[in-house]
Order: structure tokens, then C-alpha cells, then sequence
């Protein structure tokens, strides 16, 4: 700090021999400096977990008082999909810790591989993730107000779309990454015609890093076809094409409008003790398109409780701050790449990878106990 | 022994100071010295307390009368949601341990600062972020009209500027916890060398068991408040009742958060006044870990008793009755903290400066403001009391007539450290009695109207009430004259006030063993440990104006140690 | 296990490879393991109570796993510990009262929706 070093009045020079350009002005040791950092995320970790709790809150109550919601819900959920995102997580924690060895043992250019893979394996994670988003929205699976489960799966209207025969959704998922991975190449071709080689290598690395996503939406889909491949061409015409909205707010008159219709509909049909208010139909009834084949992966909307909307609700939540994790960590992940290209690790100052490293394995934890809560409800 | 060249080598003073060692606002803006981020903590919780502090003085005007129609009802209740959300987001929690807690914890530990002084910086700027994002509900012209508490389902449904101000609480939520997690941290590592957990002065103490609170509770404020607003914008139906959800939820989530948070007021306040009823009595605190424990205590009880803001809204009776228990054992370290003050001063020097006015005031003021909490946790009692002027006026005894007055109480007592000036002490004396006897007359008769069924955030009420609201609102006014005096003594004394001495008081702890002001490393030597409390087998030495350890005095000037009598 | 390196400083611990890879391979068997109990369960006779406790004792099992060796927790200092395994106990107490209470009173919301109902029709 300029401001620290202007002003020297201070008797503890020694300090500053065995210092290393590294140690803050206000710690004695290497040792002090590292061990508050470890307190302090450490500390930060239980924030990050009491920050979740909320959600697993919510969750917890809703699977008590709703059981019936979450039985409903539980089969519109890929378990393949959400096991190969938990093994890819699982190997990023991996190669994460390697990543913390070798920065440990002073040896950068190994600490920068294992992060590169790392970052690799989380853009892939969002890439599934971004591919079972879209095959909701796809649906009409989403929050609370907004939930109309319909099959629909609509015609693709883009281009790229319609070329690839992919959801519209997956390819809006895919515009930012896209643009991310031209910056990046563009950014290391110039970076290498100035001559800046680390920079260019880190652009490189980072175009590969968001490669990875595409890598994920490409796997995504291949397991997602592998394991409920007829869901989309089966179902993709038994209804005619309704426009899906992602936010509730276009659907907000609409939705409590309908809300209304529906709480006579049930007190009505409570007087006639033919349903129970649970029963209620949504929207469009699927049976108006005839040939909707019905089982137990694909039951019929009008059979779901009302409120099964809910649990999606909570599923966006949770994997929506999640994913919101899961790039943060990228961002310190590219951060830790850039300072091992420069070799700034030693087997005395290891701490920011160390550090980054725990917040990693926390996201890989919080999903080691999304991935039983969310999918594997039976 | 030592001779007078270590003497000098241990207690020289510095050519410079942190105000004067660099210069310009880029030298304030990017500072990451802890005395100057908590300097400008401290006029921005000041600028917040004069905003929210206008706004409950329009509030008083507006009830001098029954039928007044100074506000509309609107913008009655806008001003009452801003004057609660401003002081007990912006105000209050960051007041004592980020504004006085950054420039005073790390001395008190003989470290060069706290742990991540960048964070530090980051929580200021958080802090500044956030009060905007609260502010911007108003200059949006929509307001606020929630309460502080941001209910659902009533802030699903108003228009006003609901997002603007959750988002604000949320990160000014951060911004608390990176004091917090930043105090946690530097007591755990940066002690000075043989300084054990029982020889810090209880201020750390309490600001320790705080940042316990705020790690630990303020991230459930920051995802019931995403929550709210993901309800408000999606409508998740988690907390709406129109989309099945639990508007009884909410309030578990917010208070899971918002009641540690009332311990996050009153515990650095009490960490103050543990400093200054020791100081001005020269006598060692009584019971020492029986205080610092007693604020680990609270920390810990604060987690199990936020039940007890819910007993009318639809709480199950088994829950309700649980809380209401636990509530009471509160009362337990709370007293034993009084008593353990009370027992210091007897017997003690007291010196009636106005710190310890203000000490005074908040030990008399702060037990009108614990007793009456205890008729709101006995169910019967509160079903009678709830959602009346009774609750307005026993949180404001906790909150101002506490917290305030301690803050006010610590300022005065490291005001000369910080700017190595002496504020003049009869006009703060003067504040101090405006601003005790102020805040009496504005809320003691709201507990006597409350108790009368006068009901909290109502813009007009029955003329029977008119002679305390009357008298209420004359109070709150001479209450912020008070507060304007102290301010412009405290102003005018860091300008132009006489120069003074590294420790005018005669205080034992480290920090007054750095000059005054300090310099920008704090001290210039490593500070010789002393024992905080220790007035009597320390020995003060006048040459190098602090207690040191016997053996570092000059022999020649030291009466010999008397042996302790045995009976 | 650790390995043992005389140069380094006392704070640096690198955890040996050998023991990253056993853990890795064990996670994946866990997860394995927890996706076949919860496809086949059912059919190989498994009450469906236990399924939900099952998936969450396996779940523990590799956040133990995840904490003790990735995160070198085995050979952290007892406070870090300490301090990260106490935010348990504040979930568990949050997650505890909150359902505690909303379990005692949904029989009341549930009943109210019908009367509810019935006052709705009563007033048409």
C-alpha cells in the first residue's frame, strides 16, 4: 500500500527481508497473514451456508406440509442428468484440490493446468444445467405464477434454433457464452500480436474455459436424449403452440385471474364434493389436443396439485444461487489462473488458491445435498 | 526496571498522525487505514441519524395534534417505514462497531489494523450502496410503506419502492458482515503478543460475540430478502398466500435474522459502557468474565427467542410458549451485566465527565428498556401490549436510550484520541442532560398511553391521548437539540479544541498508549501489554501519560508496591 | 495422510495425490450408489420411508468425504472446525423452530381453507 510504504517510522524492518512482496503491511508472519485468511473464509463459508439455509428452510417445510406437491414434482426431473452434473462437480473438487497441492509445492504451471480444468468442468456443469433449464421452460415448468405444464415443446423460431433443432431457450442460454468465447479468441489473437504471451495465454485459456460450456450443453443434450429421448418427439405436437413467458409479471393478471376462476371453480365443485380443492385444473387441459398419451413420467397436468409450481419455485431458487456460485467461483478460478501464470505461488504463500479452493468445495457440497433433495425424491 | 532510552525507544512519539500522514480525498477515498474508514463510518452514520432523526421529528409534529393533517396517511407511513429502516439498517447496526469498533478494536489489540483492511474499505462502500438503495425508495418518488419489517404478504402487494429498499437492506447486510467476519478474524489472529482472550478489554468482548451475530444471522436477512424480492418480481409462492405460500414463513425467516440483530445493537453498547464505568472509576471492572461471558450469552440466547416478535401473528401456541420461556433467561446476562457495573462503581473515583454522564444515562435508561421487554415476553401480558406505544416505547429505551447513548458516551471517550483535541466538557455535559431528560419525556408517556391501548403507526388516534403525545413530541425535540449540541461541541472540539494528551483520562487499555492522534501504524513500537482494568498495581506513570507494568515505570517516582492485605 | 516435507513451512500441508484420487473415486461410488438405491429401490423392496433418510446418510457421507480431506479439514486447526460445523447447529435450529411451528398450525391454515370456502358460498 503506497500509503504504508511513504511512511516509515516503524522499527519491525526485519519483518520486511523474510516478507516477500505479499505479506500486508499489517501482518508479522506468513503464518499470521495465512491463518487469518483461512479464519476468514472459513467464516465466510458459514455465511455462504447460513445464506442457503433459507432455501433448504423453505424446502424442508414445503416437503413436510406438501408431501404430495413433491411426489408430483419429482418425475420432471432428469436424475441422469443432475448424476452427471454431480460427477463433473465431483471431478472439478478434484482437480481442485491437486490444484491447491501443487500451488502448495510451489508448482505453478501444474496449479494453473488443474485450475484450467476446474474452470472447464464448471462451465460444463452450467452447460447441463443451462440444457435442463431450457428443457423445462420448454414445458412450461417454471415458477409458481408462471407454471403451465403443457408438453409443448414449441417449434424453434431462431435460426440456430431451427438448424441444430434446438430448444429457442437453450439457444437465448447460449448467446452470452458465445459472445464471451469470440471476446476471449479475438482478445488472445491481439494479445499475441502485441506480444504480451501471458496475456495472450490466458485469453486462450479462457476461450477454453467457456468452450467447456458448449461442451456441457452438447453432452447435456446427448444424455438428455439418451434417457428420455421420446419425450420431445412424442409429445412436441399434442398441442397446438402456446407462447411461454419466462417472467410472471406479463402473466401476473392472467395468472391471478385465473387464480380467481379457480377457487370457484373448487368451491363449486367442493359443493358438489366431486373434487378436492387440490384438484385443480391448469390453463389448458391438455386432453383438448386429443392424442396426449399419459405415465408415469409424463402425468397428466390436470391430476397436479396446484401448488406443484412451488416446488419448482424452489428448485430455481436453489440451483438458480447455485449456478450464481458456480460462476462467481469462475471468476476467482480465472483469477487464480492469471496470478499461477505469473508463478506467484510459494510453499510459503499458497493462501488465494487455498482459500478459493474451500469456496469451491463448499459449491461442489451444497450440491452434493441438492442433487438427493431435488432429484432423487421417490 | 528499564532505563530511559528503551523508555523513550517504547513510548516515543511520531512526527506524523493517520490525519496528517497523506493527504487529499484520494488519500481518504482508497484509504485502508482503520482509523479513517471508522472516521468515515462515523459521519456517515451520522448523516444517516440526522436523516432518520428529521424524519421522527416530522412524525412528532405530525402527532402534536389528534386530528392533525400535517401528512397525509400515506406519507405518514411512508416516514414512519424510512425512519425505521434508516436507523436500524443504516444507523444503528453500523454505528458502534463499525464506526467506533474499526478505529478502537485493532488498538485495543496493539495490531497495525484489522485483518483485511480492503474489506473493510469494501463494507464502507456496501454501506454507502445500500443506504442509497434505501434513499432511492423515496427519491423514486414511490416511498415505503411497509415498516421496516417488510411483511408479506402487504409488501407483495403496495406499489411503493419495495425492491429498491429490501435490496438495499440486502446489501447493506453485507456490508455488516464483512465488519463482522473482519472483527471475528483480527481478534482471533492479531492479538498482541501474550495478550490471552481474558486480558482483552470487554469492548472487544462484546464486539466479538456481535460479529458471532452478524456472520451468522445476517446471511438469512440477505435470502429472505432475495426471496421477497423473487416473490415480488415471480411470484415464487413461497410467502404469498395467493400462490400457496406461508406469509407466517417470512416472519420466522426475517426475525430468525432480525432478532440477533437487536443484540447487534445493544452489545457493542454495552462493550462501551463497560470501558467507561471502569475508566471513570478508576477501579477494576467487577466481574470480568462474568461480562465477557455474559456477551457470548446474549449472542448465543438472541438465536432462540426471535419467536417472541410473532406471538400475535399466527405462531402456534406450543411455539409461542417456548419462545416466551427463552425469552426471559435473556434477562439473565443482561442483569448480571448491570449489577456487575453497578458493583464497579461503588466505591470507585467516579469522575462525572460527559462520558460518564452518558454511561450513567444508559444504565438507568437501558434497565427501564430490558424490565419492560420482560412484560412483552410474558404472553399474557403482551397480547394486551402488542402493537402498542408500550413496544414503540421499550425498543426505543433499548435503541436510543442504549445504543445512542453509548454511542455518544464512546465518542466522547476516544473523541480526544482520535483528534488529540479536547471537546469542551461542560457543554457536553449540557447535551448529555438535554438528551437524557429529552428522551424520558418523548417516550415515557408512550408507555403510559400504550398501556392505555394506544396502537403504534396510526397517523391519527383518540383526543385522550393528545397530552402525551403532546408532551412526547416536545421531548423528541429537546432530545434533538441535545444531539445537536453534542455534535457541534464534538465538531467544533476536533477543529479548534485545546490540544491534549495521548490518555487525558487515565485509561489502562492499548490504545491509549499511542499518541493522539495515533499514528497511521497505530503505535510506533510494539505497546507494552497491560492488564485494561488494572488501576491499582499498575503504575501510572505521568512522564509517558498511561498505566504501564510496574516494571517499566522509572523506580525513581513509583511509591513502593503495597503488599495486599489478608484478613 | 499428509505428506511429510521437512522444507515447508508448518502451515502448509499438501494432502498426497494418492489419497485425493482414493477420495474422488469413493465420491463417485457414493454417487453411484445413491442413484441406483433411488432408480431401484422400490423394486428391490426398499420401504419408501427409508429412501429419503438413505439418500441423506449417503449425501453426509460424502460432505464428510469433501470436508475432511478436499478441504483439509482432518488436519485444519479445531477452531476452523469448530466454527464451520457450529453453522450446522444454526441451520438445524432455524430449520427445527420454523417447522416446528408451521407443523403445529397447518392443520388450522387447512381447516381454513374449507370454512373459508364455505363462507364464500354462504355469502353468494
Amino acid at each position: 500500500m503506497a500509503v504504508a510504504d511513504s511512511h516509515d517510522t516503524h522499527d519491525d524492518h526485519h519483518d520486511l527481508h523474510d516478507h516477500g512482496e505479499f505479506i500486508a503491511h499489517h501482518f508479522d508472519s506468513a503464518e499470521q497473514q495465512f491463518d487469518s485468511g483461512k479464519l476468514g473464509i472459513w467464516l465466510f463459508l458459514v455465511t455462504e451456508i447460513l445464506f442457503f439455509s433459507g432455501l433448504f428452510v423453505a424446502y424442508t417445510l414445503y416437503r413436510t406440509n406438501h408431501p404430495e406437491v413433491f411426489e408430483q414434482a419429482h418425475v420432471f426431473l432428469n436424475k441422469y442428468l443432475g448424476g452427471l452434473n454431480t460427477i463433473v462437480l465431483l471431478f472439478s473438487s478434484l482437480t481442485m484440490a491437486l490444484g491447491v497441492r501443487a500451488a502448495q509445492l510451489g508448482r505453478n504451471k501444474n496449479c494453473s493446468i488443474y485450475i484450467l480444468i476446474t474452470m472447464v468442468c464448471a462451465t460444463m456443469f452450467l452447460g447441463v444445467k443451462a440444457v435442463e433449464y431450457s428443457h423445462k421452460w420448454d414445458m412450461g415448468i417454471l415458477v409458481r405464477s408462471a407454471f403451465n405444464l403443457t408438453y409443448t415443446h414449441p417449434t424453434p423460431t431462431t435460426e440456430i434454433g431451427k438448424a441444430l433443432h434446438i430448444s429457442d431457450y437453450l439457444v437465448y442460454l447460449c448467446v452470452v457464452p458465445a459472445l464471451l468465447l469470440a471476446g476471449f479468441i479475438v482478445a488472445s489473437v491481439i494479445s499475441k500480436l502485441i506480444n504480451k504471451g501471458t496475456l495472450a495465454k490466458f485469453m486462450i485459456a479462457m476461450a477454453i474455459t467457456v468452450s467447456g460450456y458448449f461442451l456441457g450443453v452438447c453432452v447435456g443434450i446427448i444424455f438428455m436424449n439418451a434417457t428420455e429421448g421420446e419425450t420431445g418427439s412424442t409429445h412436441a405436437s399434442v398441442i397446438a403452440e402456446q407462447p411461454l413467458m419466462l417472467l410472471a409479471s406479463t402473466q401476473d393478471d392472467h395468472a391471478e385471474g385465473d387464480h380467481d376462476d379457480h377457487d370457484k371453480a373448487a368451491a363449486a365443485s367442493n359443493h358438489e364434493g366431486e373434487h378436492s380443492d387440490h384438484e385443480e385444473h391448469f390453463g389448458s387441459h391438455p386432453a383438448d389436443g386429443g392424442e396426449a398419451s399419459f405415465d408415469a413420467h409424463h402425468p397428466d397436468p390436470s391430476t397436479l396439485s396446484r401448488d406443484v409450481g412451488i416446488f419448482f419455485s424452489i428448485y430455481y431458487c436453489m440451483t438458480g444461487l447455485h449456478a450464481i456460485h458456480i460462476i462467481a467461483g469462475i471468476i476467482a478460478l480465472a483469477w487464480l489462473y492469471w496470478r499461477s501464470l505469473l508463478g506467484h505461488w510459494r510453499t510459503d504463500y499458497f493462501g488465494p488458491v487455498d482459500y478459493v479452493g474451500l469456496y469451491w468445495h463448499l459449491v461442489d457440497l451444497i450440491w452434493i445435498y441438492l442433487f438427493p433433495l431435488l432429484y432423487l425424491i421417490d | 526496571m528499564v532505563d530511559a532510552s528503551t523508555r523513550q525507544k517504547l513510548f516515543g512519539t511520531p512526527e506524523t498522525n493517520f490525519l496528517n500522514c497523506t493527504k487529499g480525498w484520494k488519500s481518504w477515498a482508497f484509504t485502508l487505514d482503520h482509523k479513517r474508514i471508522g472516521i468515515m463510518y462515523l459521519i456517515g452514520v451520522t448523516i444517516a441519524l440526522f436523516l432518520a432523526g428529521v424524519f421522527a421529528l416530522v412524525l412528532r409534529s405530525h402527532l402534536f395534534t389528534f386530528d392533525s393533517k400535517m401528512l397525509t396517511d400515506d406519507m405518514y407511513n411512508q416516514m414512519f417505514t424510512l425512519h425505521g429502516a434508516v436507523m436500524v439498517f443504516s444507523f444503528i447496526i453500523p454505528s458502534i462497531p463499525a464506526a467506533l469498533g474499526n478505529i478502537v478494536l485493532p488498538m485495543m489489540l496493539g495490531a497495525k489494523d484489522v485483518a483485511f483492511p480492503r474489506m473493510n474499505l469494501a463494507s464502507f462502500y456496501l454501506w454507502i450502496i445500500g443506504t442509497g438503495c434505501l434513499l432511492a425508495a423515496i427519491l423514486s418518488g414511490k416511498g415505503l410503506d411497509t415498516g421496516w419489517t417488510f411483511y408479506t404478504p402487504y409488501s407483495i402487494d403496495t406499489n411503493t419502492g419495495v425492491i429498491y429498499a429490501t435490496f438495499g437492506a440486502f446489501i447493506l447486510g453485507f456490508s455488516s458482515i464483512f465488519t463482522g467476519l473482519n472483527f471475528l478474524v483480527t481478534v482471533n489472529t492479531m492479538r498482541a503478543k501474550n495478550q490471552g482472550w481474558f486480558k482483552l478489554p470487554l469492548f472487544v468482548w462484546s464486539l466479538y460475540a456481535t460479529a458471532i451475530i452478524q456472520v451468522l444471522a445476517t446471511p438469512v436477512l440477505g435470502i429472505t430478502l432475495l426471496m421477497l424480492i423473487a416473490e415480488k418480481t415471480l411470484h415464487i409462492g413461497i410467502f404469498d398466500p395467493k400462490y400457496g405460500g406461508d406469509p407466517v414463513l417470512f416472519q420466522h425467516f426475517f426475525w430468525f435474522y432480525s432478532h440477533p440483530a437487536v443484540y447487534i445493537m445493544i452489545l457493542p453498547a454495552m462493550g462501551v459502557i463497560s470501558e467507561l464505568i471502569s475508566v471513570y472509576s478508576q477501579k477494576r471492572i467487577f466481574g470480568y468474565s462474568f461480562i465477557a461471558f455474559s456477551s457470548v450469552a446474549i449472542a448465543l440466547l438472541g438465536f432462540l427467542v426471535w419467536g417472541h416478535h410473532m406471538f400475535t401473528s399466527g405462531q402456534s401456541l406450543v411455539v409461542t410458549l417456548i419462545f416466551s420461556a427463552i425469552t426471559f433467561t435473556v434477562a439473565i446476562p443482561s442483569a448480571v451485566k448491570v449489577f456487575n457495573w453497578l458493583a464497579t462503581l461503588y466505591k470507585g473515583s467516579i469522575l462525572l465527565n460527559t462520558p460518564m454522564c452518558y454511561a450513567l444515562s444508559f444504565i438507568f435508561l437501558f434497565g427501564i428498556g430490558g424490565l419492560t421487554g420482560l412484560f412483552l415476553g410474558a404472553l399474557s401480558t403482551d397480547i394486551h401490549l402488542h402493537d402498542t406505544y408500550f413496544v414503540v416505547a421499550h425498543f426505543h429505551f433499548v435503541m436510543v436510550g442504549g445504543t445512542l447513548t453509548a454511542l455518544l458516551g464512546g465518542v466522547f471517550h476516544w473523541w480526544p484520541k482520535i483528534w488529540g483535541r479536547m471537546y469542551n466538557d461542560f457543554l457536553g455535559r449540557v447535551g448529555c442532560f438535554l438528551v437524557f431528560s429529552g428522551f424520558n419525556l418523548t417516550f415515557f408517556p408512550q408507555f403510559v398511553m400504550g398501556s392505555r391501548g394506544m396502537p403504534r403507526r396510526y397517523a391519527s388516534y383518540d383526543p385522550e391521548f393528545q397530552i402525551f403525545h403532546q408532551l412526547s413530541t416536545v421531548g423528541a425535540f429537546v432530545l434533538g437539540l441535545g444531539i445537536l449540541l453534542s455534535f457541534v461541541v464534538l465538531v467544533y472540539s476536533a477543529l479548534r479544541g485545546p490540544r491534549c494528551s495521548s490518555n487525558p483520562f487515565r485509561a489502562a487499555s492499548l490504545e491509549w498508549q499511542s499518541s493522539s492522534p495515533p499514528d497511521f501504524h497505530n503505535f510506533i513500537h510494539t505497546p507494552v501489554l497491560t492488564d485494561p482494568y488494572d488501576f491499582e498495581t499498575q503504575v501510572y506513570d505521568e512522564e509517558l501519560d498511561t498505566y504501564i507494568p510496574r516494571e517499566f515505570a522509572n523506580p525513581d517516582k513509583v511509591a513502593p508496591r503495597k503488599e495486599p492485605v489478608h484478613h | 495422510m499428509s505428506d511429510h516435507h521437512d522444507d515447508l513451512p508448518a502451515f502448509c500441508h499438501p494432502v498426497s495425490t494418492k489419497l485425493l484420487f482414493g477420495v474422488f473415486f469413493g465420491l463417485i461410488a457414493l454417487t453411484i450408489l445413491t442413484v441406483a438405491t433411488s432408480a431401484l429401490g422400490s423394486a428391490l423392496g426398499m420401504p419408501p420411508a427409508f429412501a429419503f433418510p438413505l439418500a441423506m446418510v449417503i449425501a453426509t457421507m460424502k460432505a464428510f468425504l469433501v470436508c475432511a480431506f478436499f478441504m483439509h479439514m482432518w488436519w485444519d486447526k479445531s477452531f476452523n472446525v469448530l466454527a464451520f460445523l457450529s453453522s450446522l447447529l444454526f441451520v438445524t435450529l432455524f430449520i427445527g423452530m420454523t417447522m416446528m411451528d408451521t407443523g403445529e398450525y397447518q392443520p388450522t391454515i387447512e381447516a381454513f381453507d374449507v370454512n373459508n370456502l364455505a363462507n364464500v358460498e354462504v355469502s353468494e
